[in-house]
């Protein structure tokens, strides 16, 4: 009686430590995920994912998570690169979030829609030298697009639904 | 044969130049600077209609585009009632209009106006372009955006359209102040000499 009573004690008190350990190891790794680095750059870093001269099409996406229309339209670049991405297409989506969000809102955000796509940070808060250099008509309001291969170049001011999105996309594979 | 080549030389010309006028969309639309600018009635958190015509002393306006909802636009709140404070007495009041559908951003209806207008003391009107009928004729396109009038006899002219400053994160870090600038020429009776600047910003919800 008193040996099984102990035993259990000690097989409840063996899960409980186990089950601790593993929750901290879960921990552990969110994390260690959380902590991956985000590409940070200024615009001058930024600038020649902009202007590469490859055989690949680039969707450039400016976006931020505290953009609602951002934030919606976001689904249907994941889907294009899924779609394209053997194609020779890459998606690369260009946050505008505030760093003193980045722990607290993009990490999690990345995490949480599992995205698939190359995500790249621009903090560069001297807009009125750079937005001119993404594209002369741009406002400054996102999202914002450019799709662009070595040959042409086209700036979209717009939120797009995925049709809108492949058709856009498709001016530019042959 | 030169006369056929100088047709096709002119041909080619007139066809090169239509390529590049062509607007590549239509947000380019709107004021632009030294356009004439409307006069206006909108709501007022007040419940009063406000038009920049009952502004008899004014020598001009800073008409802002801002609302809620945009983190932008909440870290350009205390500037806005800086920019307010200093000019107003100057004759240069803000003019603040919410341009949002309300539908799509609840956080920018009249009450929440009211609200925030209250909690930040807010020294100028703040008035909602419920028809979105407003923001379009300037050429708004996101909050926020400011354009700064001048009063002439020929009119309210549009001086400046753009941002407020050069740091959206930090106040004090700012280099230029792009609106103060623009209205102190006027005050002094100089040109403008930044006309037009870009910032990043929420896009107008329609």
């Amino acid at each position: 009686m008193k040996l099984s009573t102990i035993r259990i004690v000690f097989l409840v008190g063996m899960l409980l430590v186990f089950g601790c350990l593993n929750k901290k190891k879960a921990q552990l790794i969110d994390v260690a995920e959380q902590k991956t680095q985000l590409e940070i750059y200024d615009f001058d870093g930024l600038e020649p994912i902009l202007k590469k001269e490859d055989n690949t099409v680039y969707v450039i996406n400016f976006w931020a998570t505290w953009c609602a229309p951002c934030v919606k339209e976001l689904p249907y670049f994941e889907d294009l690169y899924a779609s394209y991405k053997h194609k020779n297409v890459e998606v690369i989506l260009v946050s505008l979030d505030f760093p003193h969000q980045y722990e607290s809102k993009l990490k999690p955000f990345i995490k949480e829609h599992d995205l698939k796509s190359k995500i790249v940070v621009l903090d560069d808060v001297d807009s009125n030298s750079w937005i001119p250099r993404v594209n002369k008509d741009w406002s400054g309001s996102i999202p914002a697009t450019i799709i662009y291969n070595k040959n042409k170049r086209q700036f979209y001011e717009q939120s797009f639904t995925y049709n809108e999105l492949e058709e856009a996309l498709k001016k530019f594979l042959n | 044969m030169s006369k056929t080549i100088k047709l096709f030389t002119v041909a080619c010309l007139v066809l090169i130049i239509g390529a590049f006028t062509t607007p590549e969309n239509n947000l380019g639309e709107g004021y632009k600077i030294g356009d004439i600018a409307e006069d206006f009635s909108l709501e007022n958190i007040d419940g009063n209609m406000v038009s920049l015509s009952d502004y008899k002393d004014a020598k001009g306006f800073i008409v802002t585009f801002t609302c809620n909802t945009c983190p932008y636009a909440v870290m350009y709140e205390d500037r806005i009632i800086a920019l307010d404070k200093k000019y107003a007495p100057k004759g240069y009041p803000v003019i603040a209009i919410m341009p949002n559908n309300t539908s799509i951003k609840p956080g920018d209806n009249m009450d929440a106006m009211k609200e925030r207008a209250k909690s930040k003391g807010f020294t100028f009107p703040y008035l909602i372009d419920a028809k979105q009928e407003v923001f379009p004729k300037f050429g708004a396109t996101k909050t926020p955006h400011i354009f700064v009038l001048d009063k002439t006899e020929s009119g309210l002219i549009v001086e400046y359209i753009g941002a407020i400053d050069d740091n959206y994160k930090d106040a004090s870090a700012v280099n230029t102040k792009y609106v103060e600038n623009a209205v102190d020429a006027l005050i002094e009776g100089n040109e403008v000499l930044q006309k037009e600047t870009k910032a990043i910003g929420c896009t107008i919800k329609v």
